[in-house]
């Protein structure tokens, strides 16, 4: 499963390389062209059989995932590091990675219970205390392994948790590999506009790669696919799920960075209803995607922004619906058919 | 002995305090390879029993490590979420983002998740969650988690034994199946060396709990001495210097009201005999690990503890050197093989008479 593989994968902001292999050896044979930019943007073309003039559809998904970077090697060879993204400091605690290249295996340290004063419990450990170890016992032995500006992710693998039902599957950086997969999954189908998949580096610190990829590929219009919030546990306060596991694709109509554009959303309803597909209105008000940046590209391109809900994203470990993703595939491949 | 190899086993097995038959099987295999006879005793400690030299009837030396976890216990079902509540004691603060086993009807792959900092109120993300605000999410529709999950059904954290450089190795349970493989190197170790005293090694049920079955075990075998083994904290950033020890510059010997101090002073003889490094332990606060119970069974038991050094006790990724589990076998190994006829009057306390 490309889901799998891409979940797997290794790629907080400004390091994607590894995603983008997983995906340029998926696409190859699929597309019409494959190629980079100067912010490590995978962009794959596959021409439309429409007669020219065609329309240019954008539909791009983010490569990066939340991550750290090492900005310490200490004396007793314990590495300091900082979030790359919206990691929270409060989910880091005792948890496994692995660091830079060499992909060196590493625990974030955690005081033992024992030790802590009754005071201390009720307080957050700040990231500037936290400390990944790798077993080096000194800052020499640390510096042949791992480099300062070195990234780390969770070592989370990718498991599926039930066959059937919901098809739930857990894994690391589902936002937005769960997006880069259904995008991928497109490349297999026919459509009349000249397509183009962005798979977009550096969303989680500033929509930096779809950016510059809205302004290269000039689109028409254009699709933004996320794997977004869904906190549909439940709460004894009334407050929003934001988006719900099972119930099908999550359309933005506004979130924090642009209003999708109205006549997107209808098409992407009329697709989903006319083809039987599940889909559903995420919250209002929360989040940002890079349909923020794309928006506003030259002189802007009517977008929106289409979501695989995902339980717990930003998180070390995440939960999706494989119903929820066949969904989505299905509700873009309609939708893009429907475009001429 | 392929001590991680042993350790990923032991580790890798799951078996919250009162519940660790997975673990006892394991034990009973690895224990019982170097042993005359291999038994489970009333309460499910592993003893294996390794006859001394020496002529009937022969003193009796126990060895005691536990092998039972720290582990969560499904508290409530709420629409497929599982409430949960500790047993035994993890800080709440690293349970968020954790992942978990669910040993309901079958076994359940699950995930404690908390919502991504940016959808939060600012006020609520400076605050760590609390235990009775987490869930455990398997995936599965409600009514088929009513169906496997029921009240009562234990939960253990998900985590693979890995290795680290140096030496290191991380996982969950290092506390204290670290030392029920220091037990098993111990017994290798034996099977070389000549040794005058019977050897009864347990692997004990409920030390987080109760010390269950240490307490019943030591009665049962009713041993003229008992060595605890368990584990001790390790140097890490934001613990004090004063009661933490190095990792990997070799077990600890304890002092303090626990423990009879000629038998601490034996197993430092033992340990300068092996030019082996060691560390000195004040235990100034009795209670915490098995020789707590083997001292105050029948009339009184001289009892002592070797601890290895672990970093993020209590965490899934309790962290110890290799060499200083199988520095804690071979100490007692080489500890053992040096009691002799002598030993027990050795242990006399000296009241300064004529």
């Amino acid at each position: 499963m490309l889901l799998e593989e891409l979940s797997n994968a290794f790629g907080p902001p400004g390091c994607e390389d590894e995603v983008r292999r997983v995906l340029a050896r998926h696409l190859r044979g699929k597309v019409d062209d494959l190629s980079t930019d100067a912010l490590g943007n995978l962009i794959a073309f596959k021409r439309g059989t429409g007669p020219e003039p065609r329309l240019k559809v954008m539909v791009d998904a983010h490569s990066d995932e939340v991550g750290l970077m090492i900005i310490s090697i200490q004396k007793n060879g314990l590495l300091g590091f900082r979030a790359v993204g919206g990691l929270g400091e409060r989910m880091l605690l005792a948890k496994r990675v692995v660091v830079g290249e060499k992909r060196i295996p590493g625990v974030i340290l955690a005081p033992p219970i024992h030790l802590a004063k009754e005071e201390d419990l009720e307080r957050v450990i700040k990231i500037e205390q936290l400390a990944i170890d790798i077993g080096a016992s000194n800052e020499e032995e640390a510096k042949g392994l791992v480099k300062l500006g070195d990234y780390a992710v969770p070592s989370t693998r990718f498991e599926i948790l039930s066959e059937d039902g919901l098809r739930t599957v857990k894994g690391k950086a589902f936002d937005d590999r769960a997006g880069c997969a259904v995008a991928a999954a497109l490349a297999d189908g026919q459509y009349a506009v000249d397509l183009y998949l962005s798979f977009s580096a550096q969303e989680e610190v500033g929509m930096r790669g779809a950016r510059v990829a809205a302004y290269r590929i000039a689109p028409d219009l254009a699709f933004a696919l996320e794997g977004t919030v869904c906190n549909d546990l439940p709460k004894k306060e009334d407050s929003s799920p934001t988006s719900k596991l099972g119930k099908g694709p999550a359309i933005t109509i506004m979130d924090h960075s642009f209003i999708a554009d109205k006549r997107l959303v209808r098409l992407l309803v009329d697709a989903a209803e006319a083809n039987g597909i599940p889909y559903q209105f995420k919250q209002p008000g929360i989040g940002a995607t890079d349909s923020g940046v794309i928006h506003l590209s030259r002189t802007g391109v009517p977008s929106v922004t289409v979501a695989v809900p995902c339980r717990y994203i930003h998180n070390p470990v995440s939960i999706l619906s494989l119903n929820d993703f066949d969904n989505t595939v299905a509700l873009m491949k309609a939708a893009l058919r429907r475009i001429e | 002995m392929d001590i991680v190899g042993l350790l990923k086993r032991l580790t890798e097995a799951d078996g919250v305090s009162g519940y660790e038959h997975q673990v006892r099987a394991i034990v009973q295999e690895s224990f019982g390879c170097f042993a005359d006879r291999t038994y489970v005793d009333t309460l499910g400690n592993v003893v294996a029993v390794k006859r001394g030299t020496g002529p009937d009837p022969r003193p009796a030396v126990m060895l005691a490590a536990h092998m039972d976890e720290i582990g969560l216990i499904v508290r409530e079902l709420e629409d497929g979420f599982i409430h949960f509540e500790q047993v035994g004691g993890y800080d709440d603060r690293v349970l968020p983002g954790q992942e978990v086993v669910v040993h309901g009807r079958r076994t359940l792959t699950g995930v404690i998740g908390v919502p991504p900092p940016h959808i939060l109120p600012r006020a609520e993300r400076d605050k760590p969650f609390p235990c009775d605000k987490l869930l455990v999410d398997v995936g599965l529709p409600p009514e088929e988690v009513s169906r496997l999950v029921r009240v009562g059904d234990l939960i253990t954290m998900k985590g693979d034994l890995i290795e680290l450089k140096g030496g290191l190795v991380a996982g969950k349970a290092l506390d204290d199946r670290a030392s029920v493989a220091a037990v098993a190197v111990c017994l290798e170790e034996l099977s070389r060396l000549h040794h005058t005293w019977d050897v009864y090694a347990v692997a004990t049920v409920q030390e987080e709990v109760t010390y269950g079955g240490a307490i019943t075990g030591t009665y049962g075998i009713k041993p003229q001495i008992g060595i605890a083994l368990d584990v001790t904290f390790a140097r890490q950033p934001g613990v004090p210097d004063d009661t933490t020890f190095e990792l990997g510059k070799g077990p600890t010997i304890n002092y303090g009201p626990n423990f009879h101090p000629k038998l601490s002073d034996g197993l430092v003889e033992a340990a300068k005999a092996l030019e082996m490094a060691w560390q000195m332990e004040p235990s100034p606060r009795p209670g915490g690990t098995d020789a707590y119970a083997i001292q105050i069974s029948h009339e009184g038991i001289p009892a002592a503890l070797v601890s290895i050094p672990v970093r993020n006790m209590h965490t899934p990724v309790e962290t110890a050197a290799i060499k200083d589990i199988e520095r804690a076998g071979r100490l007692v190994a080489a500890f053992i093989s040096r009691l002799d006829d002598n030993s027990m009057a050795k242990l006399a306390w000296d009241l300064g008479l004529e």
